[in-house]
């Protein structure tokens, strides 16, 4: 395919979620992963190299066209609308699920020193959390897991994309005096 | 309501700027036992491996009586970890035997350890912060499968929807099963309860359904029957709401 880019980049204009190579692969009907993955590449330096308003973020394990953050304020404009965004209670139970899946509702609740109730059923509704199953315990506790949600709206390219342990300490030790 | 102490000129600024239903900033207000004793790390700038204990359980004791005096409903986390320090601080008191004191021999591990994965897990809520959150800092093409459409349950769009509406709509699926599925006589038959767990499920994992989904897969009449008796029992415990949009006339089940 001569113009692969360009269908490739078609694709990408219209697909609402992160779109993968492989579902690439199955929509062209080609096995070629290197020359997807060549395209994919090719787009995203020329994004960069044009500097347009958009650029090719790999989500999600896939990739997807998203504006650049430096415009988030004439696109919050155009749009009005505040999306609801979460609280810190909020992000450190994420936080905690995020890292410790797949995890009890008591191992969060341990962790962070209060009930999380109220906060695990927001996140289900806002599909950032989901349920991966029941443990098998006295009263089978649900076992909690993080969504594909959760990584497109932190741009996380997967859960290994997440800081570790040993560079969230550096984090720490850079600032030791944050506001609480 | 407990970081109202020291957060509290913060907080009704966020509650003003942000729209966003009260009891979630009450989650954010407060905060818990670790967060006052990061509090109090913070301020007295220790080292967390190397907490002077009666200077901590002193100054956490005093903040329990200060809420007290104001007022404040003290959870029962906070009276557990004020039990916790002066046990801890008790222990340090005690002669030690002869061993040589190890670090797994200080009694302040039992706090030292919970505290440094708690400040770990305070770093990382921070990163997710930092990064550029969708649909704020970056964007994406708008969504439009219809699935996810009008999911927006504070909108306007959407009705009560009444007993009747509901009958309406369950002989609409009635009338969607073929005629030779009637005639099968099913022994094993799923029991209204372990439905109304299934619905329980995929409402826990979405947030909501349509009322046509949860009727797709089954294929008799008594398999309907058990769902739409699983959806009343539901209702009537409050455990979902149903609601219609007002223009598509879509019926979405919620989460209670």
């Amino acid at each position: 395919m001569d113009n692969l880019k360009a269908i490739v980049e078609s694709l990408l204009f219209v697909s609402d979620t992160s779109l993968t190579i492989d579902k690439i692969k199955t929509v062209l009907e080609i096995e070629d992963r290197k020359a997807i993955h060549n395209v994919l590449t090719t787009l995203a330096e020329e994004y960069e190299s044009q500097k347009r308003g958009f650029f090719l973020a790999e989500v999600a394990g896939g990739y997807q066209l998203r504006t650049r953050p430096e415009y988030g304020q004439w696109i919050r404009r155009l749009k009005q609308t505040r999306p609801a965004r979460l609280s810190r209670a909020a992000l450190e139970t994420l936080a905690v699920i995020a890292y410790k899946q797949p995890v009890l509702r008591s191992d969060i609740e341990h962790l962070r020193g209060v009930d999380c109730g109220g906060i695990l059923r927001m996140l289900l509704e806002r599909r950032l959390i989901r349920v991966l199953g029941r443990k098998d315990l006295p009263g089978r506790p649900i076992i909690y897991g993080t969504t594909k949600r959760f990584l497109e709206l932190f741009d996380l390219k997967d859960l290994g994309d997440l800081p570790t342990p040993k560079d969230l300490q550096a984090l720490g030790e850079a600032w030791p005096n944050d506001s609480t | 309501m407990f970081s109202g102490l020291f957060g509290l000129g913060q907080a009704m600024v966020e509650q003003i700027q942000d729209q966003t239903p009260y009891y979630v900033h009450l989650g954010d207000l407060f905060d818990g036992p670790m967060d006052l004793l990061v509090h109090l790390v913070k301020k007295n700038e220790l080292d967390i491996y190397d907490i002077p204990i009666a200077l901590i359980t002193k100054q956490y004791l005093e903040y329990l009586k200060l809420m007290k005096a104001l007022n404040i409903d003290i959870a029962g986390e906070f009276l557990l970890m004020a039990a916790t320090l002066v046990h801890i601080k008790s222990r340090m008191l005690l002669p030690t035997q002869d061993e040589p004191e190890g670090e797994e021999d200080d009694p302040r591990m039992e706090i030292v350890r919970p505290l440094a994965e708690y400040l770990q897990l305070k770093y990382a809520a921070e990163d997710l912060v930092k990064r550029n959150q969708l649909d704020w800092d970056v964007f994406v093409r708008e969504h439009c499968d219809d699935d996810t459409e009008f999911v927006d349950e504070g909108s306007e769009n959407l009705v009560q929807v009444s007993l009747f509406e509901l009958i309406d709509a369950f002989q609409e699926i009635i009338k969607q099963v073929s005629p030779e599925h009637f005639l099968n006589i099913t022994v094993d038959t799923i029991s209204v309860k372990s439905r109304i767990s299934q619905i329980a499920d995929i409402l826990e994992q979405r947030g909501s359904v349509t009322f046509q989904k949860l009727f797709e897969t089954q294929a008799t009449k008594g398999d309907i029957i058990v769902t739409f008796l699983a959806i009343l029992e539901m209702a009537r415990s409050q455990v979902i709401r149903i609601m219609q949009h007002v223009s598509s006339g879509i019926i979405r089940i919620f989460h209670g």
